[in-house]
Protein backbone atom coordinates (compact mmCIF):
# COMPACT_ATOMS: atom_id res chain seq x y z
CA UNK A 1 0.00 0.00 0.00
CA UNK A 2 1.46 3.50 -0.73
CA UNK A 3 0.93 6.51 1.73
CA UNK A 4 1.44 9.60 3.02
CA UNK A 5 5.19 8.85 3.44
CA UNK A 6 5.99 7.01 0.19
CA UNK A 7 4.79 10.83 -1.70
CA UNK A 8 6.63 12.77 0.95
CA UNK A 9 10.05 11.01 0.69
CA UNK A 10 9.68 11.24 -3.58
CA UNK A 11 8.51 14.73 -2.76
CA UNK A 12 11.84 15.59 -0.38
CA UNK A 13 14.43 13.57 -3.12
CA UNK A 14 13.58 15.63 -5.98
CA UNK A 15 13.60 18.68 -3.48
CA UNK A 16 17.23 17.60 -2.35
CA UNK A 17 17.99 16.23 -6.62
CA UNK A 18 16.85 19.99 -7.05
CA UNK A 19 19.10 21.70 -4.58
CA UNK A 20 22.22 19.74 -5.35
CA UNK A 21 21.55 20.90 -8.91
CA UNK A 22 21.51 24.50 -8.18
CA UNK A 23 25.31 24.28 -6.32
CA UNK A 24 27.16 21.04 -7.92
CA UNK A 25 26.20 22.27 -11.80
CA UNK A 26 29.29 24.28 -13.37
CA UNK A 27 28.23 23.84 -16.84
CA UNK A 28 24.98 25.43 -17.36
CA UNK A 29 22.47 27.82 -16.47
CA UNK A 30 19.71 26.04 -18.20
CA UNK A 31 20.57 23.27 -16.06
CA UNK A 32 20.12 25.98 -12.80
CA UNK A 33 16.66 26.66 -14.12
CA UNK A 34 15.97 22.96 -15.02
CA UNK A 35 16.75 22.24 -11.01
CA UNK A 36 14.80 25.47 -9.59
CA UNK A 37 11.82 23.53 -11.84
CA UNK A 38 12.55 20.36 -10.55
CA UNK A 39 12.61 22.34 -6.15
CA UNK A 40 9.01 23.61 -7.52
CA UNK A 41 7.52 20.24 -8.40
CA UNK A 42 8.88 18.48 -5.41
CA UNK A 43 6.59 21.01 -3.42
CA UNK A 44 3.54 20.45 -5.62
CA UNK A 45 3.61 16.55 -5.12
CA UNK A 46 3.81 17.84 -1.42
CA UNK A 47 1.04 19.61 -1.84
CA UNK A 48 -1.36 17.34 -3.38
CA UNK A 49 -0.37 14.59 -1.14
CA UNK A 50 -0.95 16.21 1.71
CA UNK A 51 -4.10 17.41 -0.17
CA UNK A 52 -5.61 14.44 -0.76
CA UNK A 53 -4.31 12.88 2.88
CA UNK A 54 -6.51 15.36 4.86
CA UNK A 55 -8.98 15.63 2.61
CA UNK A 56 -8.62 19.45 2.00
CA UNK A 57 -8.94 21.01 -1.08
CA UNK A 58 -6.52 24.05 -0.66
CA UNK A 59 -3.64 21.92 -1.12
CA UNK A 60 -4.08 21.21 -4.33
CA UNK A 61 -5.08 25.01 -4.81
CA UNK A 62 -1.86 25.75 -3.98
CA UNK A 63 -0.57 24.02 -6.26
CA UNK A 64 -2.55 25.79 -8.99
CA UNK A 65 -0.52 28.89 -7.79
CA UNK A 66 2.24 27.27 -7.65
CA UNK A 67 2.58 25.47 -11.27
CA UNK A 68 1.29 28.97 -12.67
CA UNK A 69 4.04 31.27 -10.68
CA UNK A 70 6.85 28.31 -11.95
CA UNK A 71 5.62 29.23 -15.54
CA UNK A 72 6.47 32.97 -15.37
CA UNK A 73 9.26 32.52 -13.18
CA UNK A 74 10.79 30.39 -15.95
CA UNK A 75 10.22 32.66 -18.59
CA UNK A 76 11.67 35.83 -16.99
CA UNK A 77 14.75 33.58 -16.29
CA UNK A 78 15.07 32.95 -19.76
CA UNK A 79 14.61 36.32 -20.31
CA UNK A 80 17.38 37.40 -18.18
CA UNK A 81 19.44 34.45 -19.49
CA UNK A 82 19.04 35.38 -22.66
CA UNK A 83 19.92 39.29 -22.06
CA UNK A 84 23.42 37.66 -20.42
CA UNK A 85 23.89 35.84 -23.21
CA UNK A 86 23.99 38.14 -25.87
CA UNK A 87 26.40 40.47 -23.23
CA UNK A 88 28.90 37.75 -22.19
CA UNK A 89 28.73 35.31 -25.01
CA UNK A 90 28.90 32.26 -22.98
CA UNK A 91 26.10 30.53 -20.40
CA UNK A 92 28.54 28.71 -18.19
CA UNK A 93 28.21 29.01 -14.73
CA UNK A 94 31.58 29.33 -14.35
CA UNK A 95 31.41 32.72 -16.80
CA UNK A 96 29.01 34.07 -14.09
CA UNK A 97 31.62 35.84 -12.64
CA UNK A 98 32.14 39.31 -13.43
CA UNK A 99 31.90 40.59 -10.16
CA UNK A 100 33.16 38.83 -7.21
CA UNK A 101 32.62 38.83 -3.64
CA UNK B 1 -19.13 40.05 2.03
CA UNK B 2 -17.82 40.05 -1.30
CA UNK B 3 -18.09 43.52 -1.83
CA UNK B 4 -16.97 44.52 1.80
CA UNK B 5 -13.94 42.13 1.34
CA UNK B 6 -12.88 43.99 -2.47
CA UNK B 7 -13.01 47.15 -0.95
CA UNK B 8 -10.51 46.04 1.65
CA UNK B 9 -8.14 45.26 -0.92
CA UNK B 10 -9.30 48.26 -2.76
CA UNK B 11 -5.76 50.20 -2.74
CA UNK B 12 -4.09 46.88 -4.64
CA UNK B 13 -6.66 46.83 -6.75
CA UNK B 14 -6.23 50.23 -7.87
CA UNK B 15 -2.16 49.72 -8.24
CA UNK B 16 -2.41 46.99 -10.46
CA UNK B 17 -5.22 48.31 -12.25
CA UNK B 18 -3.00 51.55 -12.59
CA UNK B 19 -0.13 49.26 -13.68
CA UNK B 20 -1.75 46.92 -16.42
CA UNK B 21 -3.79 50.03 -17.97
CA UNK B 22 -0.46 52.23 -18.14
CA UNK B 23 1.38 49.72 -19.63
CA UNK B 24 -0.75 49.21 -22.62
CA UNK B 25 -1.44 52.48 -22.74
CA UNK B 26 2.63 53.28 -22.69
CA UNK B 27 2.78 50.56 -25.35
CA UNK B 28 -0.26 51.96 -28.24
CA UNK B 29 1.12 55.78 -27.74
CA UNK B 30 4.43 57.59 -26.71
CA UNK B 31 6.44 54.29 -25.29
CA UNK B 32 9.68 55.94 -23.60
CA UNK B 33 8.83 59.01 -24.62
CA UNK B 34 6.19 58.62 -21.51
CA UNK B 35 8.35 57.37 -19.13
CA UNK B 36 9.35 60.54 -17.26
CA UNK B 37 5.81 61.59 -16.86
CA UNK B 38 5.01 58.07 -16.06
CA UNK B 39 7.50 58.38 -13.22
CA UNK B 40 6.30 61.64 -11.64
CA UNK B 41 2.71 59.86 -12.08
CA UNK B 42 3.43 56.61 -10.53
CA UNK B 43 5.40 58.65 -7.72
CA UNK B 44 2.22 60.90 -7.34
CA UNK B 45 -0.04 58.04 -7.32
CA UNK B 46 2.10 56.39 -4.76
CA UNK B 47 2.01 59.05 -2.45
CA UNK B 48 -1.89 59.97 -2.88
CA UNK B 49 -2.58 55.82 -1.57
CA UNK B 50 0.07 56.20 1.06
CA UNK B 51 -2.33 59.25 2.59
CA UNK B 52 -5.57 57.02 1.49
CA UNK B 53 -4.10 53.87 3.35
CA UNK B 54 -2.34 55.99 6.40
CA UNK B 55 -5.99 58.02 7.21
CA UNK B 56 -7.97 54.93 6.71
CA UNK B 57 -8.90 54.38 10.20
CA UNK B 58 -8.08 51.89 12.68
CA UNK B 59 -9.49 48.49 13.03
CA UNK B 60 -8.21 44.92 12.00
CA UNK B 61 -10.74 44.02 9.05
CA UNK B 62 -9.47 40.30 7.49
CA UNK B 63 -11.05 40.16 3.90
CA UNK B 64 -11.40 36.71 1.73
CA UNK B 65 -11.87 34.74 5.41
CA UNK B 66 -8.70 36.05 6.24
CA UNK B 67 -6.36 35.15 3.69
CA UNK B 68 -5.78 38.97 4.15
CA UNK B 69 -5.42 41.34 6.84
CA UNK B 70 -5.91 44.55 6.63
CA UNK B 71 -4.72 45.75 10.37
CA UNK B 72 -2.57 48.69 11.61
CA UNK B 73 0.70 46.44 11.27
CA UNK B 74 0.21 46.22 7.45
CA UNK B 75 -0.61 50.33 7.26
CA UNK B 76 2.10 51.10 8.64
CA UNK B 77 4.32 48.98 6.32
CA UNK B 78 2.52 49.69 3.02
CA UNK B 79 2.67 53.51 4.06
CA UNK B 80 6.43 53.14 4.54
CA UNK B 81 6.79 50.97 1.40
CA UNK B 82 4.62 53.36 -0.89
CA UNK B 83 6.47 56.60 0.46
CA UNK B 84 9.81 55.17 -0.54
CA UNK B 85 8.82 53.67 -3.15
CA UNK B 86 7.86 56.87 -4.10
CA UNK B 87 10.50 58.95 -3.30
CA UNK B 88 13.07 56.65 -5.36
CA UNK B 89 11.35 56.70 -8.61
CA UNK B 90 11.62 60.36 -8.16
CA UNK B 91 15.19 60.36 -7.81
CA UNK B 92 15.91 57.69 -10.26
CA UNK B 93 14.34 59.98 -12.81
CA UNK B 94 16.68 62.08 -13.91
CA UNK B 95 20.09 59.56 -13.26
CA UNK B 96 18.40 57.03 -15.58
CA UNK B 97 16.96 59.62 -18.32
CA UNK B 98 20.88 61.16 -19.03
CA UNK B 99 21.62 57.34 -19.34
CA UNK B 100 19.22 56.68 -21.68
CA UNK B 101 18.09 53.79 -18.94
CA UNK B 102 14.73 55.71 -18.87
CA UNK B 103 12.17 53.10 -20.29
CA UNK B 104 8.80 53.21 -19.56
CA UNK B 105 8.65 49.67 -17.88
CA UNK B 106 10.53 50.90 -14.94
CA UNK B 107 8.13 52.49 -13.36
CA UNK B 108 5.01 49.87 -14.31
CA UNK B 109 7.48 47.16 -12.59
CA UNK B 110 8.48 49.07 -9.42
CA UNK B 111 4.42 49.19 -9.28
CA UNK B 112 3.97 46.02 -9.48
CA UNK B 113 6.84 45.18 -7.13
CA UNK B 114 4.82 47.59 -4.94
CA UNK B 115 1.31 45.45 -5.10
CA UNK B 116 3.72 42.10 -4.30
CA UNK B 117 4.88 44.18 -0.77
CA UNK B 118 1.60 45.77 -0.09
CA UNK B 119 0.10 41.73 -0.88
CA UNK B 120 2.86 40.17 1.32
CA UNK B 121 2.64 42.70 4.91
CA UNK B 122 -0.76 41.79 4.54
CA UNK B 123 -0.79 38.33 4.08
CA UNK B 124 -2.92 36.12 6.51
CA UNK B 125 -2.59 33.10 4.34
CA UNK B 126 0.58 30.73 2.87
CA UNK B 127 -1.19 31.46 -0.27
CA UNK B 128 -1.18 34.87 -0.80
CA UNK B 129 1.70 34.81 0.99
CA UNK B 130 3.39 33.31 -1.49
CA UNK B 131 1.95 35.64 -4.19
CA UNK B 132 2.76 38.33 -2.89
CA UNK B 133 6.59 37.50 -2.44
CA UNK B 134 6.47 35.98 -6.07
CA UNK B 135 5.23 38.95 -7.90
CA UNK B 136 7.68 41.24 -5.92
CA UNK B 137 10.58 39.30 -6.82
CA UNK B 138 9.41 38.39 -10.73
CA UNK B 139 9.23 42.64 -10.63
CA UNK B 140 12.84 42.95 -8.84
CA UNK B 141 14.50 40.20 -11.20
CA UNK B 142 13.75 42.05 -14.42
CA UNK B 143 14.30 45.77 -12.76
CA UNK B 144 18.03 44.41 -11.40
CA UNK B 145 18.85 43.15 -15.33
CA UNK B 146 16.97 46.62 -16.49
CA UNK B 147 20.85 47.68 -18.63
CA UNK B 148 20.23 45.06 -21.13
CA UNK B 149 23.38 45.77 -22.55
CA UNK B 150 25.59 45.53 -19.37
CA UNK B 151 27.04 42.69 -18.54
CA UNK B 152 27.41 43.82 -14.64
CA UNK B 153 23.61 44.30 -14.81
CA UNK B 154 22.52 41.05 -16.32
CA UNK B 155 24.90 38.86 -14.69
CA UNK B 156 23.01 40.93 -11.62
CA UNK B 157 19.97 39.96 -12.29
CA UNK B 158 20.93 36.19 -12.98
CA UNK B 159 22.38 35.87 -9.92
CA UNK B 160 19.59 37.51 -8.25
CA UNK B 161 17.17 35.16 -10.30
CA UNK B 162 18.98 31.87 -9.38
CA UNK B 163 19.25 32.56 -5.50
CA UNK B 164 15.84 34.03 -5.28
CA UNK B 165 14.31 31.22 -6.79
CA UNK B 166 16.41 28.99 -4.31
CA UNK B 167 15.08 31.04 -1.90
CA UNK B 168 11.34 30.86 -2.57
CA UNK B 169 11.34 27.23 -3.12
CA UNK B 170 12.79 26.70 0.45
CA UNK B 171 10.00 29.11 1.70
CA UNK B 172 7.48 27.18 -0.34
CA UNK B 173 8.80 23.65 0.61
CA UNK B 174 8.75 24.88 4.50
CA UNK B 175 4.89 26.20 3.29
CA UNK B 176 4.09 22.78 2.27
CA UNK B 177 5.00 20.94 5.48
CA UNK B 178 3.57 23.48 7.52
CA UNK B 179 0.09 23.10 5.35
CA UNK B 180 0.31 19.40 5.77
CA UNK B 181 1.45 19.22 9.68
CA UNK B 182 -1.04 21.85 10.34
CA UNK B 183 -3.99 21.02 8.24
CA UNK B 184 -4.73 24.56 6.57
CA UNK B 185 -2.89 27.53 4.64
CA UNK B 186 -4.82 29.98 7.03
CA UNK B 187 -2.37 31.93 9.61
CA UNK B 188 -5.16 31.54 11.70
CA UNK B 189 -5.17 27.72 11.62
CA UNK B 190 -1.84 27.16 11.61
CA UNK B 191 -1.26 28.96 15.32
CA UNK B 192 -3.62 26.52 17.13
CA UNK B 193 -1.46 23.90 15.41
CA UNK B 194 1.71 25.08 16.55
CA UNK B 195 1.91 25.79 20.11
CA UNK B 196 5.12 26.19 22.60
CA UNK B 197 6.98 22.82 22.94
CA UNK B 198 4.11 21.36 21.26
CA UNK B 199 5.64 21.40 17.30
CA UNK B 200 6.05 18.01 15.33
CA UNK B 201 8.96 17.51 13.33
CA UNK B 202 7.35 18.13 10.45
CA UNK B 203 5.88 21.92 11.67
CA UNK B 204 9.32 22.51 13.15
CA UNK B 205 11.19 22.03 9.73
CA UNK B 206 8.53 23.54 7.88
CA UNK B 207 9.04 26.48 10.32
CA UNK B 208 12.97 26.54 10.03
CA UNK B 209 12.96 26.28 5.92
CA UNK B 210 9.98 29.22 6.19
CA UNK B 211 12.43 31.29 8.13
CA UNK B 212 15.64 31.05 5.79
CA UNK B 213 13.46 31.16 2.75
CA UNK B 214 12.80 34.81 4.46
CA UNK B 215 16.17 35.26 5.52
CA UNK B 216 17.16 35.47 2.16
CA UNK B 217 14.78 38.03 1.01
CA UNK B 218 16.31 40.48 4.04
CA UNK B 219 19.38 39.01 3.37
CA UNK B 220 20.31 37.77 6.54
CA UNK B 221 23.69 35.93 6.77
CA UNK B 222 24.19 32.82 6.22
CA UNK B 223 21.96 33.68 3.04
CA UNK B 224 23.48 37.03 2.29
CA UNK B 225 25.56 36.17 -0.85
CA UNK B 226 23.44 37.79 -3.56
CA UNK B 227 23.30 41.23 -2.20
CA UNK B 228 26.92 42.73 -2.65
CA UNK B 229 26.41 41.71 -6.13
CA UNK B 230 22.97 42.45 -6.98
CA UNK B 231 23.81 45.40 -5.03
CA UNK B 232 27.01 46.55 -6.90
CA UNK B 233 25.48 45.52 -10.38
CA UNK B 234 22.12 47.15 -10.86
CA UNK B 235 21.69 50.62 -12.07
CA UNK B 236 22.31 52.86 -9.17
CA UNK B 237 18.73 54.05 -9.07
CA UNK B 238 17.59 50.31 -8.62
CA UNK B 239 19.94 49.80 -5.88
CA UNK B 240 18.59 52.30 -4.34
CA UNK B 241 15.31 50.55 -4.36
CA UNK B 242 16.18 47.13 -3.29
CA UNK B 243 17.82 48.88 -0.54
CA UNK B 244 14.27 50.35 1.37
CA UNK B 245 11.05 48.83 0.42
CA UNK B 246 11.68 45.46 -0.77
CA UNK B 247 13.15 45.28 2.62
CA UNK B 248 10.43 46.98 4.52
CA UNK B 249 7.78 44.56 2.78
CA UNK B 250 10.30 41.37 3.87
CA UNK B 251 10.71 42.14 7.35
CA UNK B 252 6.95 43.47 7.50
CA UNK B 253 5.98 39.45 6.05
CA UNK B 254 9.13 38.28 8.59
CA UNK B 255 7.14 39.48 11.42
CA UNK B 256 3.88 38.77 9.70
CA UNK B 257 4.36 35.30 9.83
CA UNK B 258 6.39 34.67 12.84
CA UNK B 259 3.93 36.60 15.00
CA UNK B 260 0.30 35.47 13.38
CA UNK B 261 1.75 32.31 12.22
CA UNK B 262 4.22 30.76 14.62
CA UNK B 263 2.62 33.15 17.76
CA UNK B 264 2.28 30.70 19.90
CA UNK B 265 5.91 29.14 19.97
CA UNK B 266 8.12 32.03 20.22
CA UNK B 267 11.15 30.16 22.12
CA UNK B 268 11.28 27.63 19.42
CA UNK B 269 12.11 30.39 16.78
CA UNK B 270 12.79 33.81 18.53
CA UNK B 271 17.06 32.03 18.99
CA UNK B 272 17.17 30.90 15.64
CA UNK B 273 16.45 34.62 14.71
CA UNK B 274 19.08 35.82 16.87
CA UNK B 275 21.32 33.71 15.59
CA UNK B 276 20.44 35.43 12.10
CA UNK B 277 20.94 39.16 13.94
CA UNK B 278 24.01 38.25 15.34
CA UNK B 279 25.83 36.97 11.97
CA UNK B 280 24.21 39.96 10.32
CA UNK B 281 25.63 42.47 12.01
CA UNK B 282 28.68 41.02 12.55
CA UNK B 283 29.36 40.05 9.08
CA UNK B 284 27.95 42.91 7.77
CA UNK B 285 30.22 45.03 9.76
CA UNK B 286 33.53 43.07 9.17
CA UNK B 287 33.13 42.53 5.31
CA UNK B 288 32.32 46.17 4.70
CA UNK B 289 36.15 47.65 6.13
CA UNK B 290 37.72 46.31 2.94
CA UNK B 291 35.17 47.75 0.19
CA UNK B 292 36.25 50.45 -2.90
CA UNK B 293 32.76 50.58 -3.97
CA UNK B 294 30.03 52.21 -2.33
CA UNK B 295 27.72 50.01 -3.59
CA UNK B 296 28.87 47.33 -2.50
CA UNK B 297 29.44 48.98 0.92
CA UNK B 298 26.05 49.77 0.92
CA UNK B 299 24.75 46.20 0.44
CA UNK B 300 27.21 45.06 3.68
CA UNK B 301 25.56 48.08 5.73
CA UNK B 302 22.01 46.68 4.82
CA UNK B 303 23.32 43.53 5.34
CA UNK B 304 24.38 44.87 8.97
CA UNK B 305 21.28 47.08 9.53
CA UNK B 306 18.87 43.90 8.72
CA UNK B 307 21.05 42.49 11.57
CA UNK B 308 19.90 45.28 14.00
CA UNK B 309 16.17 45.20 12.93
CA UNK B 310 15.92 41.19 13.02
CA UNK B 311 17.27 41.64 17.15
CA UNK B 312 14.23 43.41 17.66
CA UNK B 313 12.06 40.77 16.09
CA UNK B 314 14.06 37.97 18.49
CA UNK B 315 12.96 39.56 21.18
CA UNK B 316 9.68 37.99 20.47
CA UNK B 317 7.45 41.02 22.13
CA UNK B 318 5.63 43.91 21.22
CA UNK B 319 8.03 46.22 22.22
CA UNK B 320 10.54 44.50 19.55
CA UNK B 321 7.95 44.73 16.98
CA UNK B 322 7.48 48.21 17.51
CA UNK B 323 11.12 49.17 17.68
CA UNK B 324 11.96 46.95 14.50
CA UNK B 325 9.05 48.91 12.78
CA UNK B 326 10.68 52.02 13.66
CA UNK B 327 14.09 50.89 13.01
CA UNK B 328 12.88 50.35 9.58
CA UNK B 329 11.66 53.84 9.24
CA UNK B 330 14.44 55.66 10.05
CA UNK B 331 16.65 53.09 8.00
CA UNK B 332 14.72 54.11 4.85
CA UNK B 333 14.80 57.90 5.79
CA UNK B 334 18.61 57.32 6.21
CA UNK B 335 19.02 54.79 2.77
CA UNK B 336 16.84 57.45 0.77
CA UNK B 337 19.23 60.42 1.60
CA UNK B 338 22.59 58.26 1.41
CA UNK B 339 21.57 56.68 -1.98
CA UNK B 340 20.43 60.58 -3.12
CA UNK B 341 24.45 61.24 -2.33
CA UNK B 342 24.98 58.26 -4.04
CA UNK B 343 23.52 58.88 -7.30
CA UNK B 344 24.90 62.36 -7.94
CA UNK B 345 28.26 61.19 -8.18
CA UNK B 346 29.75 61.76 -10.82
CA UNK B 347 33.19 62.58 -13.31
CA UNK B 348 32.04 64.14 -17.03
CA UNK B 349 28.83 62.61 -17.01
CA UNK B 350 30.01 59.30 -16.12
CA UNK B 351 28.12 57.06 -12.68
CA UNK B 352 31.08 57.02 -10.23
CA UNK B 353 31.27 54.65 -7.32
CA UNK B 354 34.46 54.26 -6.00
CA UNK B 355 35.12 55.38 -2.31
CA UNK B 356 38.28 56.90 -3.41
CA UNK B 357 36.88 59.60 -5.44
CA UNK B 358 35.40 61.44 -2.64
CA UNK B 359 38.82 62.52 -1.35
CA UNK B 360 38.59 66.23 0.43
CA UNK B 361 35.17 66.53 -1.22
CA UNK B 362 34.40 68.84 1.56
CA UNK B 363 36.01 71.57 0.22
CA UNK B 364 34.38 71.49 -3.04
CA UNK B 365 30.87 70.97 -1.63
CA UNK B 366 30.72 71.99 1.85
CA UNK B 367 26.88 71.72 2.15
CA UNK B 368 26.67 68.08 0.40
CA UNK B 369 29.18 66.73 2.68
CA UNK B 370 27.98 68.03 5.97
CA UNK B 371 24.57 66.44 4.57
CA UNK B 372 26.59 62.98 4.33
CA UNK B 373 28.37 63.16 7.12
CA UNK B 374 25.38 63.59 9.05
CA UNK B 375 23.79 60.32 7.54
CA UNK B 376 27.12 58.37 8.24
CA UNK B 377 27.08 59.17 11.38
CA UNK B 378 23.80 57.95 11.99
CA UNK B 379 23.80 54.99 9.78
CA UNK B 380 26.88 54.21 12.24
CA UNK B 381 24.64 54.88 15.25
CA UNK B 382 26.39 58.15 16.37
CA UNK B 383 24.32 59.58 19.54
CA UNK B 384 21.77 62.40 19.47
CA UNK B 385 21.55 61.66 15.52
CA UNK B 386 18.48 59.29 14.66
CA UNK B 387 20.20 56.19 13.96
CA UNK B 388 21.21 55.87 17.24
CA UNK B 389 17.56 55.99 18.87
CA UNK B 390 17.10 53.14 16.07
CA UNK B 391 19.34 50.88 17.45
CA UNK B 392 18.88 51.85 21.11
CA UNK B 393 15.55 50.81 20.45
CA UNK B 394 15.74 47.27 19.18
CA UNK B 395 18.60 46.66 21.79
CA UNK B 396 16.07 48.24 24.52
CA UNK B 397 13.60 45.59 23.53
CA UNK B 398 16.14 42.83 23.23
CA UNK B 399 17.26 43.48 27.34
CA UNK B 400 13.73 43.69 27.75
CA UNK B 401 13.07 40.49 27.03
CA UNK B 402 16.34 38.72 28.74
CA UNK B 403 18.15 38.65 25.83
CA UNK B 404 21.24 40.81 27.14
CA UNK B 405 23.68 39.02 25.46
CA UNK B 406 21.79 40.39 21.78
CA UNK B 407 22.07 43.66 22.99
CA UNK B 408 25.94 43.48 24.21
CA UNK B 409 26.57 41.48 20.79
CA UNK B 410 24.82 44.71 18.77
CA UNK B 411 26.50 47.29 20.54
CA UNK B 412 30.44 45.39 19.60
CA UNK B 413 29.20 45.28 15.99
CA UNK B 414 28.30 48.51 15.94
CA UNK B 415 31.37 50.12 17.22
CA UNK B 416 32.82 47.50 14.79
CA UNK B 417 30.67 49.23 12.01
CA UNK B 418 31.39 52.37 12.98
CA UNK B 419 35.00 52.72 11.21
CA UNK B 420 33.80 52.15 7.60
CA UNK B 421 31.27 54.75 7.89
CA UNK B 422 33.76 57.11 9.65
CA UNK B 423 36.08 56.31 6.98
CA UNK B 424 34.20 57.91 4.09
CA UNK B 425 33.65 60.97 6.44
CA UNK B 426 37.61 60.70 6.78
CA UNK B 427 37.87 60.72 3.24
CA UNK B 428 35.60 63.92 2.35
CA UNK B 429 37.68 66.10 5.34
CA UNK B 430 40.91 65.03 5.56
CA UNK B 431 41.64 62.60 2.42
CA UNK B 432 43.97 62.90 -0.40
CA UNK B 433 42.01 65.35 -3.55
CA UNK B 434 42.99 63.60 -6.37
CA UNK B 435 43.55 65.13 -10.00
CA UNK B 436 39.95 63.47 -11.48
CA UNK B 437 37.93 64.76 -8.62
CA UNK B 438 33.82 64.41 -8.63
CA UNK B 439 31.95 66.55 -10.77
CA UNK B 440 30.00 69.42 -9.49
CA UNK B 441 26.00 68.00 -9.10
CA UNK B 442 23.41 69.58 -11.08
CA UNK B 443 20.23 68.09 -9.71
CA UNK B 444 18.37 69.92 -7.66
CA UNK B 445 15.92 67.05 -7.19
CA UNK B 446 18.66 64.97 -5.83
CA UNK B 447 20.22 67.58 -3.62
CA UNK B 448 17.13 67.83 -2.18
CA UNK B 449 16.52 64.71 -1.05
CA UNK B 450 19.81 64.88 0.72
CA UNK B 451 18.80 67.99 2.62
CA UNK B 452 15.55 67.19 3.65
CA UNK B 453 16.65 63.30 4.44
CA UNK B 454 19.70 65.01 6.58
CA UNK B 455 17.41 67.61 8.35
CA UNK B 456 14.90 65.22 9.12
CA UNK B 457 18.20 62.65 10.90
CA UNK B 458 19.09 66.05 13.10
CA UNK B 459 15.53 67.70 13.37
CA UNK B 460 13.35 64.72 14.40
CA UNK B 461 14.80 64.41 17.80
CA UNK B 462 13.53 67.46 18.85
CA UNK B 463 10.10 65.66 17.71
CA UNK B 464 8.94 68.46 15.32
CA UNK B 465 5.13 69.36 14.86
CA UNK B 466 4.58 65.85 17.00
CA UNK B 467 5.93 63.95 14.25
CA UNK B 468 8.33 61.81 16.21
CA UNK B 469 5.92 60.76 18.91
CA UNK B 470 3.11 60.18 16.06
CA UNK B 471 5.69 57.99 14.51
CA UNK B 472 5.99 56.14 17.63
CA UNK B 473 2.51 55.63 18.24
CA UNK B 474 1.72 54.21 15.04
CA UNK B 475 4.46 51.64 15.41
CA UNK B 476 2.92 50.61 18.65
CA UNK B 477 -0.75 50.43 17.32
CA UNK B 478 0.97 48.18 14.42
CA UNK B 479 2.83 46.38 17.31
CA UNK B 480 -0.43 46.01 19.47
CA UNK B 481 -2.35 44.51 16.46
CA UNK B 482 0.21 42.07 15.29
CA UNK B 483 1.41 40.83 18.82
CA UNK B 484 -1.63 40.02 20.74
Amino acid sequence: MIGLEHYLTVAAALFVIGIFGLFLNRKNVIILLMSIELMLLAVNINLVAFSSYLGDLAGQVFTLFVLTVAAAEAAIGLAILVCFFRNRGTIAVEDVNVMKG
Amino acid sequence: MMSADLNIILPEIILSLYALIALVGAVYTGKDNLAPMLVWVTSGVFVVMAIWIGTSGDGSLPAFYGMFQNDAFARFAKVLILISAAAVLVMSEGYMARRDLLRFEYPMLVTLAVVGMMVMVSAGDLMSLYMGLELQSLALYVVASLRRDSVKSTEAGLKYFVLGALSSGLLLYGASLVYGFAGTTLFSGIILAATEGHLTVGLLIGLVLMISGMAFKVSAVPFHMWTPDVYQGSPTPVTAFFATAPKVAAMGLFARVMFDAFGGAIADWSQVIALLAVLSMFLGSFAAIGQTDIKRLMAYSSIAHMGYALIGLAAGTQLGVQNMLIYMAIYVTMNVGTFAFILSMERDGQPVTEVGALGMYSKKSPGRALAMLVLLFSLAGVPPLLGFFAKYGVMLAAVDAGMVWLAVAGVIASVIGAYYYLRIVFLMYFGDEREDALDKPSSSVLSGFLAVSALVIVVAVFNPLGLTVHLQDSAEAAAVSLVN
